[in-house]
C-alpha cells in the first residue's frame, strides 16, 4: 500500500512549549520522520542593547533571559565583568550568592519538576511543586523585593545584606524540603503511568551528549560528571560538601528524577552556607563609574539549566564593546531535531518537557 | 580560572605543527583560517588535548576585521582553550565550519550568521537564520547596523 508522510506543525502558541516555540513534524502515521525546530519568537536583542547601555545597566537584561533562576543568570554576568576588571569579591557577598543562587536553582527545578508532570498528564504534581516555589520566592522577595526578576547582583558583591526574618523563614523552609521531595518522589516519580511514559525515552547517549554540547542535568542524567560547582569551582563552592547526583540510562526520567535530587543537594549546600556565613563587608571597592580596561573576558557559572558562559569585550568606555551569553538552554536545545526522530508524537512532548528549556533564554 | 588552562608545553607542541598559530594569553590562541579546521581536529583527536566539548562559539565586530571565538574544553583532562580566528574580509566574511567535528556548532554557527553575518564555509547545505525572521535585512550585531528606536 502507498503510504506517504504528513506535516504537523506544533506551536508556537501550545503550552506544553513552556513559551512560544515552534516545532514542524514531518509525520509518518503517528511517528516522527524529521522534526524542525524553529525558535526566535521571544529574541530581543539583548546583546545588541547591552551595547547601548553602561556595564551595571546590563544586569537587569540578564533577568529577563532565563527568568525562572534570575540570580545565576544576574551571577554570569557580573562574573565576568569582575574578572575583567579584576575584582576580588568580599567573603560574605560571595556566601550570600551561592544562598540566592541556590534558592533561584531551587525554584527552577521545582518549575521543571511540575511542569514536566503537567505535560505528562498529572495535575496534581504540578500544584504541589508550586506550591512549594512560593515559599522560594517569598524567600527572594525578601532580600531583593521582587519576586521574579531580582536584578540583586552587583558588580563586586550584592544589593543589600539578608534581612535578619530571612533566616528563620529560610530555616523553617530547609527543615521541611526533604520531607517535601519526598512528596513529589511519592506523586510524580513513583508512579506507574509517569515511569511508563518516561523511562526508555528520549535516550541522549553521553559521547552524542558531549559532542552537542548539552550541560546541566540534561548532560548529567545520561551519566557524565560536569557540574561546574565540581570540576572546576568558583565563587566558594569548594568548602561546600556536595554530591552530583547522576543519571544511569539518559533517558527522559533520569532527567526528570535527577533535578530533584539536586534539589536536596542544593539544600544541603544552603545549609552550610547559613552556617559557615562570615560577617563582613557584602561591596568590593569598586570605581563609582564601572570602565574596564581594554580587555575580554569569559566567565562560566553552573545555571539551573546547564553552564551559562558570557564573553565580555570591553573597549575602554563605560558600555562594553561586545557581550555574548552562552546560554545553556539554546545549545540543550540544538539537539532536539535529532532526538525527536523515530518516536511517537505523544514522546515530543515527554522529550521536549524533559529538556527543561526556557523560551527567553533560549531567543535571548 | 587560570589553572585550568591548556598547559604552555602543550601549547608550544601545537606551535610546531601549526605555524599561524599565535599565542595571545593564558588559554588563548589565535591561528589562521586556513589551518582552523586542522587544528580544531588535532586538538578534538589527539588524547593528550581531548578537546571532545565546544563550550561557547561567538564573533565580535572590530573595525579593521571580524573575530570569531570558540571554547573549548576537555572533559576527560579539565583543561580550557580559546581559540581565535580573524576574518579581514569585512565584505564576504567566513570561516570553516566546525559541524563535522562537534554537533554544538550546529546551532551556535547559525546564530553567528544570523546575528553577525558570518558565512561559514562546509556548513550541511547553508547556515540559515535561527532567530531573526528569513525576510530580516541585515544583521544586528554588526556595528554599522541602523536600528531605529532605542531610548533617545
Amino acid at each position: 500500500m502507498r503510504t506517504q508522510t504528513y506535516i504537523l506543525n506544533m506551536g508556537p502558541q501550545h503550552p506544553s512549549t513552556h513559551g512560544v516555540f515552534r516545532i514542524i513534524l514531518e509525520l509518518d502515521g503517528e511517528v516522527v520522520v524529521k522534526a524542525k525546530a524553529v525558535p526566535g519568537y521571544l529574541h530581543r536583542g539583548i546583546e545588541k542593547l547591552a551595547e547601548l547601555r553602561t556595564y551595571p545597566q546590563v544586569i537587569p537584561y540578564t533577568d529577563r533571559m532565563d527568568y525562572l533562576a534570575s540570580m545565576l543568570m544576574n551571577w554570569g554576568y557580573v562574573a565576568a565583568v569582575e574578572k575583567l576588571m579584576g575584582i576580588e569579591v568580599p567573603e560574605r557577598a560571595e556566601y550570600i550568592r551561592v544562598i540566592v543562587g541556590e534558592l533561584s536553582r531551587i525554584a527552577s527545578h521545582l518549575v521543571a519538576v511540575g511542569t514536566y508532570s503537567v505535560d505528562i498528564g498529572g495535575f496534581t504534581g504540578f500544584l504541589y511543586c508550586f506550591r512549594d516555589r512560593e515559599r522560594v520566592l517569598d524567600l527572594l522577595e525578601m532580600v531583593s523585593g521582587s519576586r521574579m526578576t531580582f536584578s540583586y547582583f552587583r558588580i563586586g558583591g550584592v544589593a543589600d545584606d539578608l534581612p535578619p526574618e530571612f533566616f528563620p523563614t529560610l530555616d523553617k523552609f530547609l527543615h521541611d524540603l526533604p520531607s517535601l521531595c519526598d512528596e513529589y518522589d511519592g506523586l510524580i516519580t513513583g508512579n506507574e503511568i509517569f515511569q511508563a511514559r518516561t523511562k526508555f525515552v528520549g535516550i541522549i547517549p553521553p559521547d552524542v551528549a558531549v559532542n552537542y554540547g548539552l550541560t546541566g542535568p540534561n548532560l548529567r542524567a545520561s551519566g557524565v560528571l560536569y557540574d561546574l560547582r565540581k570540576v572546576r569551582p568558583y565563587s566558594v563552592y569548594d568548602r561546600f560538601d556536595f554530591e552530583v547526583p547522576l543519571g544511569k540510562n539518559g533517558d527522559c526520567f533520569d532527567r526528570f528524577a535527577i533535578r530533584i535530587k539536586e534539589i536536596r543537594q542544593s539544600a544541603r549546600i544552603i545549609r552550610q552556607a547559613v552556617d559557615g556565613l562570615p560577617e563582613g563587608p557584602i561591596m568590593a571597592k569598586v570605581p563609582r563609574v564601572i570602565k574596564p580596561p581594554k580587555g575580554e573576558a569569559y566567565a562560566e557559572i553552573e545555571s539551573s539549566k546547564g553552564v551559562f558562559g558570557c564573553y565580555v569585550v570591553s573597549d575602554g568606555s563605560t558600555q562594553p564593546y561586545r557581550v555574548h551569553f552562552r546560554r545553556p538552554s539554546f545549545i540543550n536545545l540544538g539537539y532536539l531535531e535529532k532526538l525527536l526522530e523515530g518516536w511517537k508524537i505523544a514522546d515530543v512532548i515527554a522529550i521536549l518537557g524533559s529538556l527543561d528549556i526556557v523560551l527567553g533564554e533560549v531567543d535571548c | 580560572m587560570a589553572k585550568y588552562d591548556l598547559a604552555p608545553e602543550l601549547v608550544d607542541l601545537l606551535k610546531e605543527k601549526f605555524p599561524s598559530l599565535e599565542v595571545l594569553g593564558e588559554g588563548v590562541v589565535a591561528v589562521s583560517k586556513e589551518e582552523l579546521l586542522p587544528l580544531m581536529k588535532e586538538l578534538k583527536e589527539n588524547p593528550s588535548y581531548a578537546f571532545d566539548m565546544l563550550t561557547n562559539l561567538t564573533a565580535v565586530d572590530y573595525p579593521d576585521c571580524f573575530e570569531v571565538v570558540y571554547n573549548l574544553v576537555s572533559l576527560p583532562l579539565n583543561h580550557l582553550l580559546m581559540v581565535k580566528v580573524r576574518v579581514e574580509d569585512k565584505e564576504n566574511p567566513a570561516v570553516p565550519s566546525l559541524c563535522s567535528l562537534w554537533g554544538s556548532a550546529i546551532w551556535q554557527e547559525r546564530e553567528v550568521y544570523d546575528l553577525m553575518g558570518i558565512d561559514f564555509t562546509g556548513y550541511p547545505g547553508h547556515p540559515t537564520r535561527i532567530l531573526l525572521d528569513e525576510s530580516f535585512k541585515g544583521h544586528p550585531l554588526r556595528k554599522d547596523f541602523q536600528w531605529e528606536g532605542g531610548r533617545e
